[in-house]
């Protein structure tokens, strides 16, 4: 009782622990935030919020946004307990984004590229009709430049509120990714925990690459409404990146701490560019040469997020 | 058609059909004692007749969304199965997506009707108890919605227009159609339509169960039938997600804004196709005819359609699907 009185207090947001939710470890905050929120103890990945993965994704001051002020219409005057207007009023407050999708365009390790991150502390990364909008703006300005797209799924699926026009934005941002198959732009889809009904069925299947982090949920139906359906508990990992890479559903698992430059590297390849190269630091720009001692103090932190990573891992 | 299904409805909770139904058997009795010629008999049916069709008019003018569900899911309400039989001159089933199995929750084929020829693609729900188990009751598997793709190539090839015929709760949420990626198969089929170069009507004749509807949904014309849904979820599961009780699905059914009306107001379907008096389930053949002179009128018109036009339409209907507000 104590101990679970003790987890509930100190997981409180801002508080100086977090409880793991898989391997149930008190982890120290700072050091969990350091870790881009993956569990020190047994490699969980949390969930990221969409800014910080732009963060930790985008060469620093590189990226760029668009669209910041789409907002969804309640077309449904959609009323459970709390009307859907309100609630988008009430969200947008508390999470300061508009929608559960964060678009525009940066470069990573110097490649530039559209990228749109999805945001599961709005309303559980919902795909309405904002998400779909910006997925298919995002698509068409791509291809339009010829620029690769990565997307980043983190989403409970359709939501709710919009009703049918949620589920259109399956139909919109499938349709969208087309326009990048006729130029023959590669698109990069990343799904994350967790990664679950209409957006597992559209956007985010669709793209030419799919990675996953390791141990996302990701799936169709959720384990819950399968395990009532069938009447029987589901096997262990079922639903699980590691699960989906077993039966040929995705592409590659890659770590958070690596992700980055396993996009560099995977753009380096679908725009011609040297991959080797994708896992170097990025070089001093030429203006910056004069600075060059400076310039290399600065420069490191762009090579060590990996070493820092595997210190901590073998301490 | 009038034959009495008094029992179905009943028994399907259809509470409002209940009325009717003692209507239509009092008037199939009449009818029987009225073998010989009484003429004040006659006129009785008559009188009767008249009162059961205001009656039904104006208890279908006023389902509630939920009511309207459940005459979605009717035991009588024509299937896939009967538009084939009923309405095709020539039917060829093709079965298998090539790579797994066979999945008979949706059916596929090449057709004929009126000299017109089309592929045919529909859920199939099943008639018997045997056939329901078999067909999965409409849920299909990941084998379904490839097989629907691998024969929309086909007659791609065979420049034959595509018709799809939608009425499914949903696809199956199972262990096999998780490990064989539904949401992969779906998402390619949505996909993959955009790019068909062909036409491609799709038709709600039942249940229009969010991915599982869309998997074979995308079209240059859809058309609902006036008594089906289409929602992103189940009013079932709604109400278990947001008011958290499985017996608010007639709230749920509300909110989601799922009749044809509503799909028609919001942009998302391009017809209503109007039942006959009183829901397809009273008058199979009369649906099914109004079914298929609106195909007969869909394909024409989209046959007249140069091929990159076409293509380009069927983008812009999906992309203007639900516009947001710049705020
Ligand atoms: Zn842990």
């Amino acid at each position: 009782m104590a101990w679970t009185r003790f987890g509930k207090k100190k997981d409180m947001p801002g508080g100086l622990w977090i409880k793991c939710e898989s391997c149930g470890a008190m982890l120290f905050r700072k050091e969990f935030e350091q870790r881009n929120r993956v569990c020190g103890t047994c490699g969980y990945h949390f969930t990221l919020p969409a800014r910080d993965r732009i963060a930790i994704t985008a060469d620093a001051g590189s990226f760029e946004e668009m669209w910041i002020n789409l907002q969804a219409q309640d077309l449904l005057s959609f009323n459970d307990r709390v009307p859907y207007g309100e609630k988008l009023v009430q969200t947008r407050l508390k999470t300061g984004e508009h929608d559960a999708m964060v678009t525009g365009t940066c470069t990573v390790k110097g490649i530039p590229c559209a990228i749109g991150v999805m945001n599961f502390q709005f309303l559980g990364g919902s795909m309405g009709m904002v998400v779909g909008e910006k997925i298919a703006l995002l698509c068409e300005m791509a291809a339009e430049k010829n620029l690769p797209v990565i997307l980043f799924a983190c989403s409970g699926g359709a939501r709710m509120h919009e009703g049918a026009v949620s589920l259109m934005q399956m139909a919109k941002t499938c349709g969208a990714l087309t326009k990048l198959n006729q130029k023959g732009v590669v698109s990069i889809s990343v799904m994350t925990h967790p990664t679950t009904g209409g957006v597992t069925a559209s956007f985010a299947s669709v793209c030419d690459l799919l990675i996953a982090e390791p141990g996302a949920l990701i799936g169709f139906a959720g384990p819950r409404v399968i395990a009532t359906t069938i009447k029987k508990e589901l096997p262990k990992g079922f639903q699980r990146s590691e699960f989906l890479l077993e039966k040929g559903q995705i592409d590659r698992i890659v770590p958070r701490a690596q992700m980055r430059d396993e996009l560099a590297r995977l753009l380096a390849y679908a725009t011609g560019r040297d991959p080797v190269a994708a896992y170097k630091p990025l070089p001093v720009p030429v203006e910056a040469e004069v600075v060059a001692a400076t310039a290399a103090v600065e420069a490191e932190p762009e090579a060590k997020p990996k070493k820092k990573a595997k210190q901590k891992k073998d301490a | 058609m009038t034959e009495p299904s008094a029992k179905p409805g009943v028994q399907d909770g259809l509470a409002f059909e209940r009325p009717l139904n003692d209507l239509q058997t009092k008037i199939a009795e009449l009818r029987k004692l009225n073998s010989g010629s009484h003429l004040e008999l006659a006129g009785e049916i008559e009188l009767l007749e008249d009162r059961l069709r205001r009656q039904t008019a104006e208890v279908y003018a006023q389902l509630s969304p939920w009511e309207r569900v459940n005459v979605a899911r009717h035991a009588d309400r024509p299937l896939t199965s009967d538009y084939v039989q009923m309405m095709l001159d020539d039917f060829v089933e093709l079965h298998g997506d090539r790579v797994f199995g066979e999945d008979r929750a949706i059916v596929t084929g090449l057709a004929c009707m009126d000299g017109v020829r089309f592929l045919l693609v529909g859920h199939r729900k099943g008639k018997t108890v045997k056939d329901r188990l078999a067909c999965n009751f409409g849920c299909a598997h990941p084998e379904g919605y490839r097989k629907a793709m691998q024969k929309m190539r086909l007659a791609e090839k065979m420049k034959l227009p595509i018709v799809t015929f939608i009425n499914t709760p949903g696809a199956y949420p199972g262990i096999g159609a998780e490990e064989r990626g539904q949401a992969s198969a779906i998402a390619r089929n949505i996909l993959e339509i955009f790019e068909l170069k062909v036409p491609v009507i799709c038709i709600v004749i039942g249940e229009g169960g969010s991915g599982g509807a869309l998997g074979i949904g995308v079209g240059d014309r859809v058309g609902m039938l006036e008594n089906s849904y289409y929602s992103v979820i189940s009013p079932e599961g709604c109400a278990a997600i947001l008011w958290k009780s499985g017996d608010k699905a007639p709230e749920a059914a509300d909110a989601l804004k799922l009749t044809s009306k509503d799909l028609l107001r919001l942009g998302l379907v391009d017809k209503v196709i109007e039942e006959p008096l009183g829901g397809a389930h009273r008058d199979a053949k009369g649906a099914v005819e109004r079914v298929k002179q609106q195909i007969l009128e869909w394909v024409r018109e989209l046959a007249a359609v140069p091929v990159p036009e076409l293509l380009a339409q069927r983008y812009r209907k999906f992309r203007s699907m639900g516009t947001p507000i710049s705020g």
